[in-house]
Formats: structure tokens, sequence, C-alpha cells
């Protein structure tokens, strides 16, 4: 389902992109992307997109509805493979790997690189066995070991006392701040390196909101978060770098497609930033 | 000085129906309310004949020599007066065991197949011809048993095999006439399962057959159920494939063995009402028809009513 | 400035997360569990070609030896050179229009009831469960409610009349489902706007919802007609003669003086007999209503995908 233009197999020396700006190099890139585009059958979502993800920052994506960056995220993990149709053309690289080469294998990326979703989606089971879920897939069978792993990951994910409890108890009985806690909780339960958020907080009230907010600072020192989110002041609150997506009319077709404008650190973009679009955009003119 | 004023229309004089088109209107409710309650007409009738007549049966047994132990001596021999009921209720559960051996392998393999592995095009080809399966007349099936089933399965693989009935082949038969509800229930149970609880599963490495075993399946599981539950009431009732393939003539013994002609209460029924054990009229052998009628309508009743809760059940919580 | 990432920095480290990333460890369950459901597929089908396959080869040589003689024959389960379909096919169009006549006109109706005036009233509840038992019934247990109410008790005898009575009844919850699920999905807001001009609620449904639903209504009555062409057991029940029906004692009219037979019928006299040659016949049979069956619900499923309309 993925056409490749170039395999990214030989090491390379990549060059800094020129609106990096002040830049500190705060570790490796994650992933890099590199004319990136997206194909719903003969429609393309989105187009041109490079950008250089570091690691242990917080990344957020942000933009008018529609530009894309919802389907731009869900390349970083190979969900775009489950719909049908879904086509992505130029390479994102994991560690100089390339994503979408023929031998990768979709389930492994998705081990590394997790993802919670706008709406929490708990299986319908206990709140234990939602969290065991992951690491019963990858073979670990001993109760001891799943009992330290559910605790390491609720205690993380700032859920602990409140269900400690209750393990056996259905997660669908929790809130909905309590829920989004639960699947951040279980995606940690498989050690990824990576979270993908989308819009996580969307679906929640803002003390839940502000409660997720702090979760994600805290756990930035261990893992590299890329964050989706309509909300344009959690961007400014939460993330190190910020990308900018808008749309564009498509001259194929009738339809708008996304592109991305500027990736800068994110006190650039909300005080400086290089395009107009994106002044206009923070600045709430349009979008 | 006279004041004259314009002549006031009360309100209702504006306002008030054609009254030809009202009493359209009313004369439309009154009739589709009739329609409405003719089904509960048809209820009534059926229950109604079957209790009746079935009490008629048991009442009259009871004063017959043998009384109500008729019912329990062994051998299926009305004409004879011999009505064991245990006879048909055996050889009923024989063939129900065998077709549901057929239908829940394919039918749940083939629903789960489709609504999880298959792409979207393979889908849309073979659910027609899922449906056209289910389109084929019980006697065509009847006719599949004894000419082909039979003779090229059952006798080959097990050579005690009766030559011409055996139960297995009329299960086999009842099997797949199963197979088309088992599945597109099943199909449904998975459909109503949402997408977000695979995306969950899938966002944390999960391969497909884990996902589609650990999450989908126990998500969907009262609609499973419902899918065996309905299937097995669809099999009990299975009358043609069972009148034509399993072969008993007159009379059967009480015995369990697939691989010989057997009665069920369905062809027994069959036999009673027109055929080799068909005596007209009023007397005790015919009204037994009734008998096993009440029984059988009581017993796929159940059932159904089971069934149906389980799949309401389902549909509320997605 | 230049950032380097760690494949780039030297081929240990790039090696061991490509190795991550392709370690696949062959996934043998997975793949041994798709091909066990594969094969549950495909039994499926097998099964379905094979009856088809073994029908058609096997009355073969009714087609070629006697062809359209075959078609206007009447019942003979003596002998089978003279062994027709004729009095079959002549008892099931019979059927299917009394069925026409009485089970859909009663099963929309209540249908319109049901959705359009009832609603969410308790004794729209009573009635829908009701239907939904009833369509659950075996199809012996009306063969029972024909025998003893419409032979019996209401008197109509042991004919065409009353086999027809009994199928109606089978096959009324499916048509009040079927019409039930079309009225259903045409949208609210063309009732409102039909009630909104000042239109009686019979009007409404008169002049817009039940042309609306029409397709949906049409493909569940031809799904019902096909589901009764079928039935053998209830007709077997009421009278329908096994034995023989000489070609000269059944005009139209004569079933209703009771003899009369029907195409799933005289598929199963012929299947009673012994001898290849009545295994040729009852094939050829079987194939004649497969055709008719398939030939209506593969209508009806084309009349439901052309006129399945997005509101």
């Amino acid at each position: 389902m993925s056409s490749v233009s170039d395999t990214s197999a030989a090491p390379v020396e990549i060059a800094v992109a020129e609106n990096a700006g002040q830049a500190q190099a705060n570790g490796p890139n994650v992933f890099e992307t590199r004319d990136l585009a997206v194909f719903y059958d003969d429609f393309r979502a989105v187009r041109e997109v490079n950008l250089d993800i570091r690691q242990h920052e917080i990344t957020a994506f942000i933009g008018p509805s529609g530009c894309g960056k919802s389907t731009v995220l869900r390349c970083f993990d190979r969900m775009n493979d489950l719909i049908d149709g879904a086509r992505v053309e130029g390479t994102v690289s994991y560690h100089g790997v390339d994503l979408y080469g023929p031998d990768v294998d979709a389930v492994e990326v998705r081990r590394r690189i997790g993802m919670v979703f706008q709406k929490p989606n708990p299986f319908p089971k206990s709140i234990y066995d939602n969290l065991a879920f992951g690491p019963r897939l990858n073979g670990i069978k001993k109760k001891a070991q799943l009992d330290e792993i559910v605790e390491q990951s609720l205690h993380r994910a700032a859920l602990w006392d409140e269900v400690k409890s209750r393990l056996k108890a259905s997660a669908m009985g929790l809130s909905g701040g309590q829920q989004q806690r639960l699947c951040i909780a279980r995606c940690i339960a498989v050690k990824p390196e990576v979270i993908l958020m989308d819009e996580p907080c969307s679906a929640l009230d803002p003390i839940a909101t502000s409660r997720i907010e702090e979760l994600m600072q805290e756990i930035k020192t261990d893992y590299t978060i890329i964050i989706v989110t309509h909300n344009m002041q959690q961007a400014a609150r939460v993330s190190d770098r910020t990308a900018f997506f808008t749309t564009e009319v498509n001259p194929e077709s009738d339809r708008r497609t996304g592109r991305l404008v500027e990736y800068n650190p994110t006190s650039k973009i909300f005080s400086n930033p290089d395009d107009e679009r994106t002044e206009q955009y923070v600045t709430g003119r349009f979008g | 000085m006279a004041v004259t004023t314009a002549p006031v229309h009360p309100a209702s004089a504006i306002l008030r129906l054609n009254s030809r088109r009202r009493q359209a209107d009313t004369t439309a409710r009154v009739v589709f309310l009739a329609a409405a309650l003719t089904t509960f007409i048809v209820t009534l009738l059926i229950i109604g004949t079957l209790a009746f007549d079935a009490w008629d049966f048991v009442s009259k047994l009871a004063d017959a020599p043998d009384g109500l132990g008729a019912l329990t001596e062994l051998g299926w021999f009305p004409r004879r007066g011999l009505f064991d009921i245990g006879t048909l209720l055996v050889g009923t559960l024989v063939v129900t065991l065998i077709a549901m051996c057929v239908a829940v392998p394919l039918g749940v393999g083939t629903a789960v197949y489709l609504s999880e592995y298959a792409r979207p095009r393979l889908r849309r080809v073979i659910k027609p011809i899922i449906e056209i399966l289910a389109g084929i007349p019980s006697v065509v099936l009847g006719y599949f048993a004894i000419a082909f089933i039979n003779p090229n399965l059952v006798v080959k693989i097990f050579s005690g095999a009766d030559r011409a009935f055996t139960l297995l082949a009329a299960g086999l038969a009842v099997g797949i006439l199963t197979v088309p509800i088992v599945a597109s229930v099943t199909e449904d149970a998975l459909r109503a399962v949402p997408l977000a609880l695979r995306e969950a599963s899938y966002g944390l490495g999960a391969k497909r057959s884990q996902t589609t075993f650990r999450v989908v399946f126990p998500a969907g599981v009262s609609g499973i159920i419902a899918a065996l539950i309905l299937g097995i009431s669809r099999a009990i009732g299975e009358t043609m494939v069972v009148a034509i393939a399993a072969g008993a003539v007159g009379g059967a013994l009480f015995h369990v063995t697939p691989l010989e002609p057997g009665q069920t209460m369905t062809a027994a029924m069959a036999a009673l009402g027109f055929g080799s054990d068909q005596v007209a009229g009023n007397n005790l052998a015919f009204q037994s028809l009734y008998f096993i009628g009440a029984l059988l309508f009581v017993m796929t009743l159940g059932l159904n009513v089971i069934g149906d809760r389980l799949v309401h059940r389902l549909r509320e919580v997605y | 400035m230049a950032l380097t990432t760690p494949a780039s920095t030297g081929g240990r480290a790039a090696r061991s997360i490509t190795d991550g990333l392709t370690k696949r460890g062959s996934d043998l369950r997975g793949k041994l569990i798709e091909g066990v459901l594969v094969t549950a597929l495909a039994a499926t089908l097998l099964i379905l070609f094979v009856l088809i396959v073994d029908l058609v080869q096997r009355s073969w040589p009714v087609w070629t030896d006697r062809g359209g003689d075959f078609l206007s024959s009447g019942l003979n389960s003596a002998s089978a050179a003279s062994a027709g379909v004729w009095s079959g096919i002549k008892g099931t169009i019979t059927l299917g229009l009394i069925v026409c006549v009485i089970a859909f006109p009663l099963g929309i109706a209540c249908a319109v009831y049901l959705e359009e005036y009832a609603g969410r009233t308790r004794f729209a509840r009573l009635t829908r469960i009701n239907v939904r038992n009833l369509a659950g019934v075996p199809s012996i247990v009306y063969g029972l409610l024909g025998l003893g109410i419409f032979v019996n008790t209401l008197g109509i005898g042991r004919n065409v009349l009353a086999a027809g009575l009994a199928l109606s009844a089978l096959v009324l919850p499916i048509v009040v489902i079927t019409a039930s699920e079309a009225l259903r999905a045409v949208p609210v807001a063309i009732r409102e706007g039909a009630l909104g001009v000042g239109a009686t609620q019979w009007e409404t449904v008169r002049s817009h919802v039940l042309p609306a639903a029409a397709p949906g209504i049409l493909t569940g009555t031809v799904l019902s007609l096909a589901r009764a062409a079928g039935e053998a057991a209830p007709i077997l029940l009421v009278g329908a003669a096994t034995g023989l029906l000489r070609t000269g004692d059944q005009g139209f009219l004569d079933q209703l003086g009771g003899a009369f037979t029907a195409m799933p019928v005289v598929i199963f006299s012929y299947a009673r007999q012994t001898g290849e040659q009545f295994r040729e016949i009852t094939a050829a049979a079987s194939l004649v209503l497969l055709v008719l069956v398939l030939a209506m619900n593969t209508f009806a499923i084309w009349l439901r995908n052309r006129y399945d309309r997005k509101w």
C-alpha cells in the first residue's frame, strides 16, 4: 500500500533545515520525513511534509481543520495502513530506517510508537486487563511481572492512587479524564519510545485537560511526544517545537490539500513566526 | 342607530378540516390498526390450535388402555399406539448436534474472515453468494442429502452406514442450511464492535489475529452466542430435509447411532400429516401430530426469545 | 551545524534498529489462523458449487431427452418417463398469487401502522415482539395452523386456498419486518414537510412516505415470495398431492377442489421414489425451483442496490 520513492538504509549526514532558527541540538532526530505525501485513492490529502522530530521533545501539530495534521501523525505509526485506499509517498524514517520499507513489520512499528486517540477507547475489560493487554501480547505471562508493569504504568500516568483499590473493576466505569489517562498508561505499559497523541484532550473538560498536560511534561524525559491539537493555547503551553499546517486549494480537484507551512521552536511560532500565514493563524485572523 | 357588523365566523369554522379528508384519515388509521391486530390473531390461532388439539390428544391418551405410559415406552409407532417422545427428541438432538458441527465452524469462520480479514472488494463479491445459499429451498437440500451426501460421503467413510438413509447425512444437510443464519448474525455482532477498540489494539502493536480474538470476539460474544442459539432453533425446526433423508417410515426404534435411519420431531410430524403414518380423521395417531407440534413450538419459541434478547443487548451496549 | 542520526553514526546501532523493526519471527500462528478462516469460507462456497454441479449433471439426460415435455407433464410418481413439473409450476404460481393478495397488503399495512401511527407505544413494542417471534416459528407449525384452522375449523377444505392462507401466515412476519425497515429509512424531514403544509397523516403516507419507501418494500416482498415458493411443509400438511395428478384434472380452478400441488412438494414426491431415473427427475425439478428462487432473490438484491438512495 505504500509506494516509496527512495530507500534510506544508507547512513546519511542530515543538514539542518534553514528555518530551524535557534534549535538546540537536543538530541538525535527520532523521525525525519522527506516530501511526505498521503493519498486516499487518487486524492492527495497532504503534500510535501518535511519534518525532523527531536528526541525527548514535545512537538505540536496545529492548523485549521482538514489540514492533514492527524493524517500526518498517523503516518508515524503506520495507522493509515488500516484505511483502505490510503497510500504514502515520500519517506518517513525512524532512526534512519524507512518505516515504509518492504521489510518493515507494522506490528513492530506500533510497539515502539504508541498512540493515544481523541476519544478515550478503553477495552470493555477490567482496568488491570486493559493495562496487561499489551505486555501479554509480547509474551509476558507471569503474574508478578504483569502486576509490576500495571502498577508502574498507572503511577506514571498519575492514575494509580485513584484506581489502586479497584483494578478488577471495569474500565468503562471510569470518568472521561480517567479513561484517557488509562489509555496513556496502557500505551506506556508496552514501553514505547514515542507517544503520538491525536487531540487527546478535545473530549475532556478543562480540569482533566490540565492534568493531562501536566502529565505530558512529566513524562517527556522518558518519551518523545507528538501531539495534534486544535487548541493553540495548549500547543503554546506544552510543546517545545510546533509545526503549523494549512489547507490549499487543490488545482486537480475541488477538495483542499493540506501542507506544512512552518516548523520552528514554539516560542518563535507564537511570537515571531517566519511565515505570514502562521502569523495570521496564531493571532486568530483565520482558521 | 343600528350598527351592522360583518358576520363573524367562529374559529372552528376556519380551522375545521374538510370532513371528507378527515373521514379518509380516520378510516385509514382504523384499517392499519386492524392489519396490526391480525398479527396477534395469527399468534392466537397458532397457540389455540396447538394447545387445544395437543390437550385433546393427551386426555384421550390418558383414557386409552396404556394410559400416559405410552408416552415413555420406547419406540415411536403411532399406528400401534406407541408415542415415545423420547425417540423423537433423541433423533432431533442427534441431527441438531451434527448440524451445528457443520454450521458453527463454517458460519463463524466465514463471518470472522469477512468481517476482520477480507478486503471490501472480496466482501462485496462473497456476501451475495452467501445470500444465495440462504435462499436454497430445503427440499433441494434433502435431495442433495440422499443423492449425494449419503452415497458419496457417508457410506464411503463409514462402511457400516445404511446405504440409503442416515441421520448423519440428514444432519449434514441441515447444517448446510443453517450456515447462513449463523454467519449473518455473527457478522452483525462483529460489525457492531466499534472501530475505536480495534484501533486501540492495533495501536498497541497487536497482530490481526490477536486483535480479532482478544478484543473483537470478547466484545461481541453475546451476539455470537445469539447466532448459535438461533442456529440451533433453525436446525430443530427443519422439516423437509429430514423428511426426505432421515428415512424412518412407519415408525422408529429408539437409538442413538447416526449411521442408521431415524426420526426427528419434525419428520414425524410430516409423516403423520400426509404420508406413511397418515390416518385421516380424529383418531389418536393423527392427533399426536399436534402434541409434537406444541412441543416443537415451545422449544423454538424459547430459543428465539433468548436469542433475540441477546442480539438486542449487544445493540444497546454499542 | 550538522545533525546526525544514530543510523549515520555507525553500523551497529543502525543494524539493531533495522533488525528490531523487521523481526517478524515468521508469524506462523497468525498465518495458520488466517488459513483456517479462509478454509471455512472456501468450504462454504465449495458446497454451493458442488450442489449446483450435481444438479446440472444429474438432470442433464432429462433436458436432452425430454426438454420442454418435462415442463409440461403433470405430477406422476409412478412413471419416471411421464413425470413432469407442470402441476408444480401451476400450484406455485397460484400460491404466489394468493400470498400477494393476502399477505402483502396485510403486512405492509401493519408495518405502516407500526412506523407511522403507533411509534413508541407499548402496543407497538408488543406487536414488534410478536412479529419477531412469529418469524422464528418453524414452517411446519404453520402447516398445523393451516390444517387445524383453515382446513378444519373454517371448513375451507384441503385445497389450494387453504394452503395459500397458511403460506400467507408464514410470510406475513417477514413482510412486516422488511416493510418496517424500508419505512424507517425514509427521513423524518419528508413527513414533516408534508404535514407542515397541512396534509393529514394518511395523505402524507399515501403521497410521500409510501412512494419513497416503495423500492425497499418491493425488495422485501420479492424476498418473501421467494421464501414462500420454497416452502413444502405447510402445503404438505394442508393436503398437497404427492402421488399422481393427471394433466387432465388440473385446470387452475380445479386446484380449489383439492387436486393441487406445488414445486417443493413435487420435488419431495420424486425424491422419495427409488431408481436412477427418478433421481434424474428430482434433480431436474430441483433445478427448476432453484432457478426460480434464485432469480427472485437476485432481482430483489438488484432492486435494493439500484434504489438504495442515500438521503
